[in-house]
């Protein structure tokens, strides 16, 4: 039969093929810029109204946090909880290293509504992860 | 500041949707209907879950 002639490569048990991305200069900057100012991943590479869209979208998601006086969380190695808000909260980049700077936000919750900004805090910064991602899969041509 | 439930719930709806939206889709129309399609069943749970712990509570 014709197909029988067809050479295909073998892959041997355990191995693994993994497809390389080229490392580029924009591959790195886009997501950690990203990271640092939210949106900026995007404005980068002239994805303007996605990057003003992610920017104003995290921004305002933080300061609102921030205005319904939500914790604020800090390096620790404690509760788990504790660490895994301080991961979220260092998501925002530069709105998290600002706020720590200027001491802004609050150390516990006081009231059911800061609650709810601790929760914009953090996940202000999940989304920030998200876009930086988001910007690296850009940079390396995987989305238009 | 102080908001209501429904409109922290509501406003963490309208961004998220937004981020999720650019970053899960590739084309503009895909974007919008999937940032809507977000924004809805973030808002829809609202209430799905208020009616369900009202109907827990009588």
């Amino acid at each position: 039969m014709a197909n029988s002639s067809v050479r295909k490569k073998e892959i041997a048990p355990g191995e693994m093929q993994v497809a390389r991305q080229p490392v580029t200069a924009m591959s790195v900057l886009a997501p950690a810029i990203g990271w640092l100012i939210p949106g900026a991943g995007h404005l980068l590479q002239k994805r303007w109204i996605r990057g003003f869209l992610l920017m104003a979208s995290i921004a305002i998601m933080f300061v609102l946090g921030l205005q319904m006086q939500g914790r604020v969380y800090k390096p620790n190695g404690g509760d788990i909880l504790d660490i895994l808000g301080f991961i979220g909260d260092i998501g925002a980049g530069s709105l998290y290293i600002v706020t720590r700077a200027m001491d802004w936000g609050q150390g516990a919750i006081a009231h059911a509504t800061a609650d709810y900004g601790t929760k914009f805090l953090i996940v202000a910064g999940l989304l920030n992860f998200i876009s930086a991602a988001d910007a690296y899969h850009i940079a390396i041509g995987k989305k238009p | 500041m102080s908001l209501s439930h429904f409109s922290a719930a509501v406003l963490f709806a309208l961004f998220a949707s937004i981020v999720f939206g650019i970053t899960q889709r590739n084309t503009s129309r895909d974007q919008i209907r999937y940032g809507l399609y977000c924004f809805a069943m973030f808002v829809g749970g609202v209430f799905v879950a208020g009616w369900a712990m009202w109907i827990l509570r009588h």
